[in-house]
């Protein structure tokens, strides 16, 4: 049966009509033309297709569209649209991506685990990262950036990171 | 080599922004439309099969469906360096994956749908699946027209036989060597099979339109031999290479599975069985895995005859490779391995024989290495045996063998520059060699060092070509047709041009190619665009520079010698105060008193082919050729700790230098540094290729086949990075990208013997096996029978003699 649905993508309501068995990830590239989540393994291996639903990072592979009706939805598309985060930035600096085909899951995957916890250790990053599969970088650029934005972040706004935590 | 402004440092890459925003396009987010149609592969379920009837009715009528195609309509075969591959399967399936039919339809699961009703009537065949039974006397041929195949001059396929290619390499007098030596050892490695794993799949999508031409948006490192390999394979069509146009996006992860031509020419076909449609085809994980190209399987027997004082004296080195059901790109692995076995050290004897052998498995080709990590791990196995049988100290024996420019290589040219030793000296003090560490209770530590070199494999004439022009406001567009894929090609080229013209890199656009408006670029492969297209970009933007001086000093009557281009101007040596900024006339010349304008449009183009390159050496020992343009040399050492309980393996520490002539980018090298030493420290410790007795792959999937996470890396990774120029590169620079996972396997290998006096001769090295070893148990013996290696039996074993390579 196919079923409207509405969801808050990237701060915009979208409706599209969608059959229970289609994924979140096919409705967002195909139905949304919202391309930054990508399908490396369609089984929930890789973590490329990462989105944020409702704050968390989930594998939108693995997520029927039907099921996300009425929740909010952030892809890469979302993320610094008008000036790129310190996140984005701090990658583009130290050359952290290299074929680039990981970082929309690995952007969002981080930005979930800073507003979770602010100030993470090593381990609680590379735990955080463990579901989005890289070939390139060995991932080690990956982790020092999250961990030195986020220690950048503690100068800047110690308020802030006490509030949220 | 005079001192560099923006060569040397580590410019931000020119796709940086691109790929964090998501701007960045890969072929699957490129939109073509509702008039898209989405293809669907029906593929064998046997490994070796006659078959008897394709039965396409069921599905031809099923829902949604357009077309089915069958081997019946394009009855073609291609391939790179031999054509012996098929569009679709003819009368016989040569392994299990291989695709029988297409389905073409109005949504992707219309045409999964409907694929599934192809009936497909197989009359089995003995498969080969073991490499000694396809070097058998009578063995059961896959390719029984081998003979007929189109092929490079440099490859010696033996009809009759399973003999894809056998490269021997014959140097001084090898059995005199061993009568020389003082000790001998002789032994047997086995590597499995790899996949590559880019975590973007392959995917494609072909449009033939109405007016007859072909273009594909591909994911592939080759454009150019992609569309050089359709031109051959499809002129049935009347199609030309101008009616044939690639265009390649960004690429999400290459690793030399994305070079040459897989599954691209299923959609080229289809598109062309669809002319006005566009065609999606898509690879999903599956597939990746077992129809595209793995990394071949090898067997390798290796004598090594040494004096007591610690020189080579003598080798003989025995590869028998597992290439699948098509060689046309893996016979070219075996080929440079066959050339380059020695390794990084001077050996006066040598006898190299590679073997590329058909078998009823999924096709192999290149893969990052090309060859050269396969065969490291049984050779620098061996050496830190040998060494230590003699009573040397391993990294000093390594130092004493180590190749250094001038010495004659195994094929008889000369070596090029390079600082194995100083490399070696690098790494042995990071890892404080020598030095023994404390271990947790439980566990043991060992520290290893192996060497590593490696060429690129290419034709003596692949070639590179670049266009540069200036924009109004002094910015420029440089074209080339390497390929981005991941590495920073393009960046390092903005680099190279930026040198020469003085031009900040952001103000220089490079990106992806298109055949029909980039220039030609052979593909990019063996970690050579950055040397061979680096040195097309620096003669464009000599050209431009060129013209540039030319103008000022004929608009302004001033002496060409006496100008240079310094901060986006054109200087004067004799006017201190004479600065005339590209911005003013790139395009709109200069003007004179009397009003006319001179200039014009500047631009340039360069090219760069190795001159100096040969594929014409003896068959028989491969002398008076000059195949290898260079060599890059380097060293990788470990720290690893040893769980005596479980075997688990725990990497504390690595550290790998390399002599990349000139970091153009140092930071895009310390990224191939860290990155190859984690995809090479995955092929030990992780990957683990199985397939059934059937020759079924069993674990095309990255649960069953796991490759690192970020919990799985090394606790410290110390990339070096040694600068000897390299006299013919752009800048001095050479290549690095695959050689960083090349020392990877024995590393590890070595640093478990050390750590708990256990050899591993098998790959992958995983916990399992150390454990069994650490209780005395043989792996061999209790192993099984799915196997990621072609090869069944003992190693020990195994017949080398079989095919007549002994
Ligand atoms: S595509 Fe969703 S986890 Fe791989
Ligand atoms: S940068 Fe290529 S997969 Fe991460």
């Amino acid at each position: 049966m196919i079923q409207e649905i509405a969801i808050r993508l990237n701060g915009e309501v979208r409706r599209a009509a969608v059959a229970p068995n289609e994924t979140l990830l096919d409705v967002l590239r195909g139905k949304f033309g919202v391309k930054t989540p990508k399908e490396g393994c369609g089984r929930g291996d890789c973590g490329a297709c990462t989105v944020l639903l409702d704050g968390k990072a989930v594998r939108s592979c693995l997520i029927l569209a039907i099921e996300v009706d009425g929740q909010s939805v952030v892809t890469l598309e979302g993320v610094g649209r008008d000036k790129p985060t310190a996140l984005q930035k701090a990658f583009v600096k130290n050359n952290v991506f290299q074929c680039g085909f990981c970082a929309p899951g690995m952007i969002l995957s981080s930005a979930a685990l800073l507003a979770e916890n602010p100030q993470p250790t090593e381990h609680e990053v590379r735990e955080a990262l463990a579901g989005n599969l890289c070939r390139c970088t060995g991932y080690e650029p990956i982790v020092q950036t999250v961990l030195a934005v986020a220690k950048k972040s503690a100068k800047k706004k110690p308020a802030a990171r006490r509030a949220r935590s | 080599m005079s001192k560099t402004k923006i060569v040397g440092n580590s410019s931000v890459r020119v796709d940086g922004l691109a790929k964090v925003t998501g701007a960045a396009q890969y072929v699957d987010d490129l939109d073509f439309g509702p008039g898209l149609l989405h293809a669907v592969v029906v593929e064998s379920t046997r490994a070796h099969a006659k078959l008897k009837k394709v039965d396409v009715s069921a599905a031809a009528k099923a829902p949604g469906v357009v077309r089915v195609v069958t081997g019946k309509d394009f009855p073609y075969m291609f391939g790179l360096y031999m054509q012996d591959r098929y569009i679709f399967a003819q009368d016989r399936v040569r392994f299990v994956g291989e695709q029988i039919a297409a389905v073409v339809a109005e949504t992707p699961e219309a045409a999964l749908r409907a694929a599934k009703l192809v009936k497909v009537d197989y009359e089995e065949l003995p498969a080969v699946l073991s490499l000694a039974d396809a070097l058998k006397k009578d063995a059961v041929l896959i390719h029984p027209h081998l003979d007929r195949y189109n092929k490079v001059p440099w490859f010696f396929p033996r009809a009759g036989t399973n003999i894809a290619h056998w490269r021997k390499t014959r140097k001084g007098d090898v059995e005199k060597g061993f009568q020389q030596a003082d000790f001998i050892l002789e032994d047997v490695y086995t590597v499995p099979r790899y996949a590559h794993c880019p975590i973007e799949t392959h995917a494609v999508t072909g449009l033939f339109d109405l007016s007859g031409r072909l273009t594909l948006w591909a994911s592939s490192q080759s454009p150019f031999a992609q569309r050089n390999v359709m031109a051959t394979a499809l002129k049935p069509f009347g199609l030309t290479h101008k009616d044939i146009r690639i265009v390649t996006p960004y690429v999400g992860g290459g690793f030399g599975g994305k070079a040459g031509v897989s599954m691209e020419i299923i959609a080229a076909v289809l598109a062309i069985a669809m002319k006005g449609r566009p065609v999606k085809l898509n690879w999903t994980r599956e597939q990746e895995f077992m129809n595209t190209s793995q990394r071949q399987g090898v067997i390798a027997r290796v004598k090594m005859g040494v004096k007591k004082t610690g020189q080579i004296v003598a080798l003989e080195h025995t590869l028998h490779w597992d290439a699948g059901a098509s060689a046309e790109y893996g016979a070219n692995v075996v080929n440079a391995v066959g050339l380059s076995a020695t390794g990084p050290y001077r050996v006066p004897n040598v006898k190299i024989d590679s073997v590329c052998v058909y078998t009823n498995m999924p096709p192999c080709g290149a893969y990052r290495g090309f060859g050269y990590s396969e065969f490291h791990f049984g050779l620098e196995s061996h050496i830190t045996r040998v060494a230590q049988a003699i009573g040397m100290d391993p990294v000093k024996f390594r130092r004493l063998n180590a190749i250094q420019e001038g010495d004659v290589l195994a094929y008889g040219a000369h070596m090029n520059p390079g600082d194995l030793r100083g490399a070696i000296d690098r790494v042995a003090k990071e890892i404080r060699w020598g030095k023994k560490e404390k271990a947790k209770p439980g566990k043991a530590v060992g520290k290893s060092l192996a060497c590593f070199w490696k060429a690129p494999a290419m034709p003596p004439n692949a070639s590179s070509a670049a266009f540069l022009k200036f924009n109004e406001d002094g910015s420029l567009n440089l074209t080339v047709s390497g390929m981005e894929i991941g590495q920073g090609f393009l960046t390092v080229m903005a680099q190279c041009a930026a040198e020469v013209l003085t031009v900040p890199v952001e103000k220089i656009r490079v990106e992806t190619p298109d055949t029909d408006r980039n220039p030609y670029e052979w593909q990019t492969v063996g970690s050579h665009v950055t040397w061979s297209c680096g040195n097309a970009v620096r003669a464009a933007a000599e050209e431009v520079k060129t013209k540039l001086l030319a103008t000022v000093a004929r608009a302004k009557g001033l002496k060409a010698e006496d100008l240079y281009l310094a901060d986006e101007c054109v200087k004067s040596r004799q006017d201190k105060k004479f600065a005339l900024p590209f911005r003013s006339f790139v395009i709109d010349g200069i003007m004179r008193p009397n009003g006319n304008f001179i200039g014009g449009p500047i631009q340039g183009t360069g090219m760069f082919m190795p001159e100096f390159t040969s594929a014409l050496g003896d068959p028989e020992t491969s002398q008076g050729g000059h195949p290898n343009v260079h060599y890059t040399v380097g060293c990788a050492g470990a720290i690893v700790e040893v769980d005596k309980e479980t075997g688990k393996l725990t990497v504390l520490k690595t550290a790998l230098a390399v002599d990349a002539g000139k970091a153009i980018n140092p930071e895009l090298v310390d990224g191939q540094i860290v990155g190859g030493i984690v995809q090479g420290l995955a092929t030990a410790l992780y990957e683990d290729i199985r397939y059934g007795a059937n020759g079924r792959l069993l674990n095309p999937n990255f649960t069953d086949y796991k490759i690192p996470t970020a919990l799985d890396c090394p606790g410290e990774i110390v990339p070096i990075i040694l600068e000897t120029a390299q006299p013919d590169g752009p800048f001095g620079a050479r290549g690095v990208g695959e050689h960083t996972m090349v020392a990877c396997a024995p590393m590890i290998a070595d640093a478990i013997a050390d750590a708990v006096g256990v050899r591993l001769k098998t790959m992958p090295l995983t916990a399992e096996k150390v454990a069994l070893a650490l209780r005395g148990i043989d792996y061999e013996t209790v192993k099984g029978d799915s196997l990621g290696f072609c090869f069944r039996g003992r190693p020990c074993d195994y017949p080398f003699a079989v095919g007549g390579a002994k």
